[in-house]
């Protein structure tokens, strides 16, 4: 009786789990699979795909000699990693933001839910119409911030001049960076942090100010201390979403231009995907990607516990 | 006297600067809501302006309100492009990729809450291991399977992919598990089938979790941008973010009719703003929640 009962159990766990189980199956995880097999191959989706072993990772990774110099066998994939570094600074900026925005949100002010709407507004908003707005804004001729630019130096008579904020090298990445910021500020981590925030024990604010400690004080010596798994969540996973990041920005604003330089990892894999049909060295990429993924995820495991202090709350 | 009048300077003093204090936070609080807001202004403004005036007056000078108002951008953009039909295929792919993904879900979270069967915590370790691996990685192969299914440009490969989420999953198990079993003993005494104890005990306790879930899978399908764009080729599938980048493709060798251009974007902000607004507070929700498991 007993044992025909768990048996019953069991298939119907089967049964509830099928309809997930199969769509995982052919969605997830038989292509993790395949585009581990598709990294070792030269495919165009046309030609049937040949096995050439672990030459993608070669030409991805490997350097080589030209006269005398060290020279990348991929420059352009070295500098889509160096573009999506440098357009990773910007993190530790968007975090602290979030943050001060956080704790100005948490003293009782009054229309919270007002403030919280208008700096949630971004992130609820289809990316592709930010693109087009900011990409209005930016525009050279006719856009909203090289006219005030103009309209300011007309008014204090200074030379100011118009700038090429998303078509020249040296401006395109900060343009972006900037955008980047400002969708953030008041986005998802903006509210983890309040909800950290709200957690902080009061009592500990209470024996700080019997004590006579300064804002200053209280916050480095228990808010900062207090929050901190939160604060090394949220920048772990912004690391691992900054690597996979960066492709409507790209694709709706700049083209990855000018001269590549806002041209990301996650870009990089769509254009040998889709424009160049190079299945097998856009899986080689995919890999590079998740090995850097996997670490930044080990690491947060690994170290996560001893950097930050967890509360016993 | 002395100390008393000391009481009350001191009294004063801390009141000013409370009130200080107050005014610096809502001065702070404003500055930053006027720079979220201001962008969007300028596309409303925008928005209302005719081809020919975006141009003449930004040459000059920045014109905030636009005169006269030019409301046909909000009659042209139905005509220029397809918007009607993005708006439906929109909708559409939604609807039926969040009722998919948080049906399939529930019920597999509950066979891993719930119940017992072999190999169960192995699965369940396959999908908490597959959710590090970066989209892009699965995204080629499954790519390819469309195309050799011949789902390129369909409707079945804008939903059917979507639906399957380990995500979902995940959250939703983390969820039952925190229902005490104590109701579904009672259900189980009553002769309540398995399916019974899902469908009437679990989910009808579940509906923070499940309107949360319910949310951001349409929020995210809403806004998804690089799948749609690979797996579509004819305006007619078009989902709307991928219309709203073939509208401005349109234009790829002239200065864009900006007005139109974001009279569109607007209108596609409208639903997802109107559902925020009145679920503000599963939003809310939901990010501590998806935010602390983390």
């Amino acid at each position: 009786m007993d044992i025909k009962g768990s048996e019953k159990e069991a298939i119907a766990g089967y049964l509830f789990l099928l309809p997930n189980l199969i769509g995982f199956l052919i969605f997830t995880l038989v292509p993790v699979a395949l585009s581990l097999v598709l990294s070792f191959v030269r495919w165009d989706m046309l030609s049937p795909a040949k096995f050439i072993g672990i030459k993608n990772f070669i030409d991805l990774l490997g350097f080589h000699t030209e006269s005398g110099i060290f020279t990348a066998n991929d420059p352009l994939f070295w500098k889509c990693v160096g573009n999506t570094l440098f357009l990773m600074l910007i993190i530790p900026v968007e975090i602290m933001a979030s943050l001060a925005l956080a704790l100005i949100m948490n003293q009782k002010v009054r229309l919270i839910n007002f403030f919280r709407a208008v700096f949630f507004l971004p992130t609820i908003t289809n990316g592709v119409a930010i693109c087009l707005l900011w990409a209005w804004i930016y525009n050279y001729d006719f856009g909203l911030v090289n006219n005030m630019i103009i309209g300011a130096g007309d008014l204090l008579s200074l030379p100011l001049k118009r700038i090429p904020w998303l078509t020249s090298v040296a401006w395109a990445k900060p343009s972006l960076m900037l955008m980047g910021l400002w969708i953030m500020l008041g986005g998802y981590n903006m509210i983890l942090f309040m909800a950290a925030l709200q957690g902080v024990p009061r009592e500990l604010y209470e024996a700080a100010d019997m004590d006579g400690a300064s804002s200053w004080n209280k916050f480095w010596n228990i808010t900062w201390p207090m929050i901190s798994p939160t604060t090394f969540f949220v920048f772990v996973m912004a690391v691992i979403g900054g690597f996979q990041g960066g492709f409507m920005q790209a694709y709706i604003m700049t083209g990855g231009g000018p001269d590549r330089s806002t041209t990301t990892l996650e870009y990089l894999i769509y254009n040998h995907l889709y424009s160049w049909q190079h299945v097998g060295y856009a899986a080689a990429i995919a890999w590079f990607v998740f090995v850097i993924v996997f670490t930044a995820t080990v690491f947060n495991w690994r170290f996560g516990g001893k950097l930050v202090q967890y509360s016993h709350y | 006297m002395e100390y008393a009048a000391d009481e009350v300077r001191k009294g004063m003093g801390k009141r000013t600067r409370s009130i200080l204090k107050k005014c610096a936070i809502y001065t702070l609080l404003v500055i930053g809501g006027v720079t979220m807001i201001l962008p969007f202004l300028w596309m409303l403004s925008t928005s209302l302006k005719s081809y020919a005036s975006v141009f003449i007056f930004n040459i000059t000078e920045v014109k905030w309100l636009p005169d006269p108002i030019y409301w046909k951008n909000y009659i042209d953009v139905w005509k220029v492009v397809p918007f009607a039909r993005f708006y439906l295929n929109s909708i559409f792919v939604v609807v039926c990729v969040t009722f998919g993904q948080v049906i399939t879900s529930a019920s597999a979270a509950y066979a891993f809450a719930r119940l017992r069967f072999p190999g169960r915590d192995k699965i369940f370790f396959a999908y908490l291991a597959t959710m590090m691996i970066p989209g892009s990685v699965t995204m080629i192969p499954v790519f390819a399977l469309m195309r050799s299914f011949g789902w390129i440009d369909t409707y079945k490969a804008l939903i059917i992919p979507a639906i399957f989420s380990a995500y979902g999953t995940f959250l939703l198990r983390q969820f039952f598990m925190t229902i005490p079993r104590d109701l579904e003993d009672a259900a189980k005494i009553d002769g309540c089938s398995l399916w019974g104890i899902f469908w009437r005990v679990i989910m009808p306790l579940s509906h923070t979790a499940l309107a949360t879930l319910t949310i951001f899978v349409s929020l995210g399908n809403w806004v998804s941008f690089m799948w749609p764009l690979l797996v579509t080729n004819s305006i007619e599938k078009r989902t709307l973010p991928v219309g709203l980048a073939y509208f401005q493709e349109l234009y790829q060798y002239a200065q864009p009719d900006w007005g139109l251009l974001m009279a569109g974007s607007l209108i596609t902000m409208v639903p997802v703003i109107i559902v925020f607004l009145f679920n503000q507070r599963f939003f809310v929700e939901g990010i501590k929640l998806t935010g602390m498991k983390g």
